[in-house]
């Protein structure tokens, strides 16, 4: 149970995946456009890499070395369709907005880069737990990105009127350039605070501080990035 | 004329790194050295123009007649999975030159989302075979043109001074946007 909790969490903040990973950058880019494009495109991703995580790793003693990537893409593939259709069916809207990017779900490094390093390795409920995780942080990265793109951009969040009567919308938010600037803050901004959080906790360790349960958790995620 | 038209406005106005997001892992991730970066974008180009070829052919003459629309996505990638196994067979057989500079780069194509995306693009815009073809050349060679630029400040970037924070893939995505910026401009050129 710890293991699930543990592999769960993971995905939230410390490997939280476009942010400290580094993977999937380009639906977080392209489909941010407003918070709940984001949103969308998240639970999209949830779907896929939870069900992908989980049937790679129940085959994954039948599925011989050589060819595993090529079995991975086919596994992903076939939930993505199954996905576009689905959307297709109930959320017609959301579908046409994200345009392109829901076939492309396929290409995600996410989904292919848990499947080699997690899926692959590990029994089905911790895979699970993981993907759900990997796919909740997904989610929230991008809803999040989307959030502060649409607000200064659009003066609105989740389509809701948010900024005041006099503000003029920031446009470069909105287009490409404001998505790569964006980003590349929030990641600067993350690792500032990760830094910060650092030092924090080496100061505290000096004060002999055992107790907070950050520094408990710490070197087990570490070990995982390792 | 239109081919013209066509060619600079995927190379500079819809570049497809730059304004339509495609592509962004191997632009991060393969961009800290020139030499490496020109060697990617043709490998990208060579995939994308023959993916856009062989893929196009199977909608028009398997997946359509044969109402199988919906499979276009499973079918695209698993071709263009094959294609690049089969391209990197071929070149380290007959043109080992070439091989020995694309070959590390060939195996990542497969999850380059630009080369899947060319492929879808050119079906939902429904060009014709040689339009479609054209277009993902010319979309390969702005996908190289990007590369290779973000290269070229890369390597000016490593010997700047950066805030702690944001060395690494942060700045490199605040320049990409000040790229994008740049490319930006150039929207006005085509009505």
């Amino acid at each position: 149970m710890a293991g699930i909790v543990k592999e769960f969490t993971k995905g939230l903040w410390a490997e939280i995946p476009p942010f400290r990973l580094v993977l999937g950058l380009c639906p977080t880019l392209a489909v941010t456009k407003t918070a709940s494009d984001g949103f969308g495109m998240g639970m999209a991703v949830i779907f896929v890499l939870a069900l992908s995580n989980l049937i790679i790793s129940a085959v994954r003693k039948i599925i011989p070395k050589k060819v595993r990537i090529a079995c991975f893409i086919t596994i992903a593939a076939s939930l993505v369709v199954t996905v576009e259709m689905l959307m297709q069916a109930f959320t017609y809207p959301l579908y046409q907005s994200l345009g392109i990017f829901v076939p492309l779900i396929v290409v995600n490094c996410v989904i292919l880069g848990r499947a080699e390093a997690f899926a692959a390795k590990n029994p089905v409920h911790l895979a699970v737990a993981d993907g759900l995780g990997m796919g909740v942080g997904f989610t929230m990265s991008l809803t999040f990105l989307g959030a502060v793109r649409e607000i200064f951009g659009a003066g609105s969040l989740f389509g809701h009127h948010v900024m005041w009567a006099g503000f003029e919308p920031f446009q470069f938010m909105v287009e490409a350039p404001g998505a790569f600037v964006c980003l590349g803050v929030i990641l600067g901004a993350m690792n500032f605070l990760t830094a910060w959080q650092n030092r924090r906790k080496k100061a505290a360790g000096q004060n002999a501080c055992l107790a907070c349960a950050a520094c408990a958790l710490a070197p087990a995620a570490e070990e995982q990035q390792s | 004329m239109d081919y013209f038209l066509m060619f600079i406005s995927a190379i500079f106005v819809n570049n497809i790194l730059l304004a339509q997001y495609l592509g962004n892992c191997p632009y991060l991730g393969c961009s800290k050295e020139k030499g490496v970066s020109i060697g990617m974008g043709f490998a990208v180009v060579f995939v994308a123009v023959m993916a856009t070829a062989f893929t196009f052919i199977i909608q028009k003459y398997i997946l359509v007649p044969y109402d199988l629309g919906y499979l276009q996505t499973i079918v695209f990638i698993l071709v263009i999975a094959g294609l690049v196994q089969f391209v990197e067979m071929f070149l380290k057989r007959m043109v080992p030159p070439l091989y020995k500079s694309l070959g590390i780069f060939l195996p990542l194509i497969t999850t380059n989302c630009a080369v899947l995306g060319i492929a879808i693009l050119v079906q939902r815009k429904e060009y014709d075979f040689a339009t479609a073809v054209f277009y993902s050349f010319a979309a390969g060679m702005g996908f190289m043109l990007a590369l290779v630029l973000m290269a070229g400040i890369r390597e000016r970037l490593a010997i700047a001074r950066v805030p702690k924070a944001f060395e690494g893939t942060a700045i490199g995505l605040v320049m990409a946007g000040l790229m994008s910026l740049a490319f930006f401009a150039f929207k006005g050129m085509i009505a």
